[in-house]
């Protein structure tokens, strides 16, 4: 059996990334996920790799820029408001057809907001985040396992796609320590003829570019961006589904919160309530078939979110507003406990909402 | 005998520049060294965003197109990708580098990354049409300065290889411009110089290279280039700012 190592998730994040072949990672600091990048420092100098942090998360995300069109596998890590310092980058790593991953270990917001745990970042992360008609695959681990699982997955699904890809975690991931097996499987990263290397004489020139003076050949790159996202929308969806089979009340939750969720799942079950979870493991593409089919026989969705309501838009469209769904949450870097989540199940079972 | 010749680092494409506009002659002087050098093959260079922005589509080299400022930041990612062997320069406009991208570039300059910068200050903003750049002189009429500039609400221009110079970390920094045969001359032995030092493993060196902006300015392609000498480098004069290794060997 292969030996596990205890671990916070953000490092296990970083020695993940390590494991997939990364061995540039640039940074700015922001609390709470600030051990990737000192995860990083330490280890990247050792196996000939670059750490470097950058003076802010706008630089940052464009050495992440330059590193990817130079064919690499690049990382950078920040939390809510860094984030929206590397929108610009993002955007443009988006436009430019560049592989990265980016993580975002959220915390509670708008503005400085605080430092606690959060999923508040949803709309920005599903929606692309920055300027123009763009997505980003994002993954939303649950456990330090998946935080090491994903980012593997995420640097796979960067290069196949050439998409900047996002790791949607948050502070109370990122900072609990948990058992963690590094026996993965590592796909090497794709040849890359495109990338911006030297043409050493012998081919044209690659040009990394996202500008496009003629409309009618922005439209195209829009255009075949989208059926690219059309095909992974097909294949890439993930989830987990806990106890669906007989339910007759679904709770739906990622990350920290489908912890929390499922805890109270447990609890209800043993209380005789047919309740079942929905865990999404990608939030873009947003997994449809479960919430299709839990529409066909529960009568009532909980969405349970750290946020004021952003993924309940989501199950909504999912389920086509074919039965209720409600709210159970908590913001500003409060967590549910169990007995919130378990409260809302036994209210949805009397059947009010 | 062929006496003149294009580049082989630059395409043969018509270059989009306006009459009497210097980047034609800077894109020229950068493909040589470029061409001399014999780098072409493992040269990356960084487009800005404004006037030179389609540099990506006249250099013979591989090209990246940054977002506006960030053109440092970009070129450190590729450097630092492959330090032994890429070569990688910025090519940045005024309001590039010294206004929205002055971060990026200081710190690129504190960091002596090993890249070359070309810096190219014509006092304006051209791209969009001439508004007041960071490099704007004192009284100069732009479309945002329609009065002329006011350093009581403007402030003072900014003189990037002054301030540079202050940072214990760049290599060389030199100003130059192009508004003669001999001041051509002059830049292009700072740009090879500044593209030479990369390849020494040296360090940062940037290049800020005085440019005349006729449409601009309003003035026609003569009347800019005395502009330059009358107006312009009064306020930024020409010269080595920073030399660190001459220095250091005349320590010796």
């Amino acid at each position: 059996m292969a030996d596990k190592v205890l671990m916070k998730g953000n490092e296990a994040i970083a020695e993940a990334a390590i494991l997939a072949g990364c061995r540039h990672y640039f940074g700015y600091p922001i609390t709470p996920q600030t051990e990737i990048a000192a995860y990083m420092a330490k280890r990247m100098p050792k196996i000939g790799g670059t750490f470097l942090q950058a003076e802010s998360e706008i630089a940052a995300i464009n050495m992440v820029y330059g590193a990817s069109a130079a064919g690499k596998r690049v990382m950078t890590s920040s939390s809510s408001p860094g984030i929206s310092l590397k929108g610009e980058g993002i955007s443009y790593l988006a436009g430019s057809d560049l592989p990265a991953v980016i993580v975002n270990a959220q915390r509670g917001g708008p503005g400085l907001g605080g430092i606690q745990p959060s999923q508040s970042d949803y709309f920005q992360a599903t929606r692309g985040g920055g300027h123009g008609d763009y997505h980003m695959i994002v993954l939303t681990p649950d456990s330090v396992q998946e935080m090491a699982e994903l980012t593997i997955k995420a640097f796979d699904l960067a290069d196949k796609y050439r998409m900047p890809v996002m790791l949607l975690a948050d502070g109370t991931i990122g900072q609990m320590m948990e058992p963690v097996c590094f026996d993965l499987a590592i796909d090497p990263a794709p040849e890359k003829p495109w990338a911006t290397t030297g043409t050493e004489g012998k081919r044209a020139h690659n040009v990394i570019n996202s500008l496009y003076l003629n409309p009618a050949e922005l439209e195209q790159t829009n255009i075949e961006r989208y059926a690219r996202y059309d095909e992974i929308a097909k294949n890439e969806a993930r989830y987990e589904e806990y106890l669906m089979d007989d339910a007759e009340i679904a709770v739906t939750a990622f990350g920290i919160a489908a912890r929390v969720t499922k805890n109270a799942v447990n609890e209800a079950r043993k209380e005789g309530i047919k309740v079942g979870l929905i865990r999404p493991i990608t939030v873009w593409p947003f997994p449809k078939a479960p919430y299709e089919k839990a529409a066909e026989h529960c009568k009532q969705i909980i969405s349970v979110e750290l946020n004021m309501g952003q993924m309940i838009e989501d199950v909504r469209l999912a389920c086509n507003c074919k039965i209720p769904v409600s709210l159970c949450s908590r913001v500003g870097g409060m967590i549910p406990t169990p007995n919130q989540v378990l409260d809302a199940i036994r209210a949805a079972a009397k059947g009010g909402k | 005998m062929v006496v003149f010749d294009k580049p082989k680092a630059l395409l043969d494409v018509p270059l989009h520049y306006c009459p009497g506009c210097t980047h034609g002659i800077i894109h020229r002087l950068v493909a040589e060294v470029i061409d001399e050098l014999g780098i072409e093959g493992r040269t990356i260079g960084i487009a800005p965003v404004g006037c030179a922005v389609m540099a990506y589509d006249y250099f013979a080299c591989d090209m990246i197109e940054a977002a506006h400022g960030r053109a440092p930041a970009v070129a450190t990612g590729v450097k630092r990708s492959d330090p032994e062997h890429n070569v990688v320069f910025t090519y940045q406009g005024d309001g590039d580098l010294a206004s929205i991208g002055t971060a990026e570039i200081v710190h690129a300059a504190a960091r002596n990354e090993n890249i070359t910068v070309i810096f190219i200050n014509n006092a304006i903003y051209g791209m969009t049409g001439g508004q007041m750049a960071p490099t704007s002189l004192v009284g100069q009429v732009t479309q945002t300065s329609p009065y002329g500039r006011d350093p009581k609400l403007c402030g003072y221009p900014v003189k990037i290889c002054e301030m540079l110079a202050e940072l214990e970390g760049p290599e060389y920094l030199e100003r130059v411009t192009v508004n003669s045969v001999p001041n051509v001359r002059k830049a292009k032995k700072a740009i090879k110089k500044a593209f030479q030092n990369q390849l020494d493993g040296k360090g940062f060196s940037l290049v800020e290279v005085i440019s005349a902006c006729p449409t601009n300015w309003g003035m026609t392609p003569q009347k800019a280039l005395e502009w330059i000498d009358s107006d312009m480098i009064p306020y930024y004069p020409l010269g080595v700012y920073k030399d660190r290794s001459a220095n250091s060997e005349v320590a010796k």
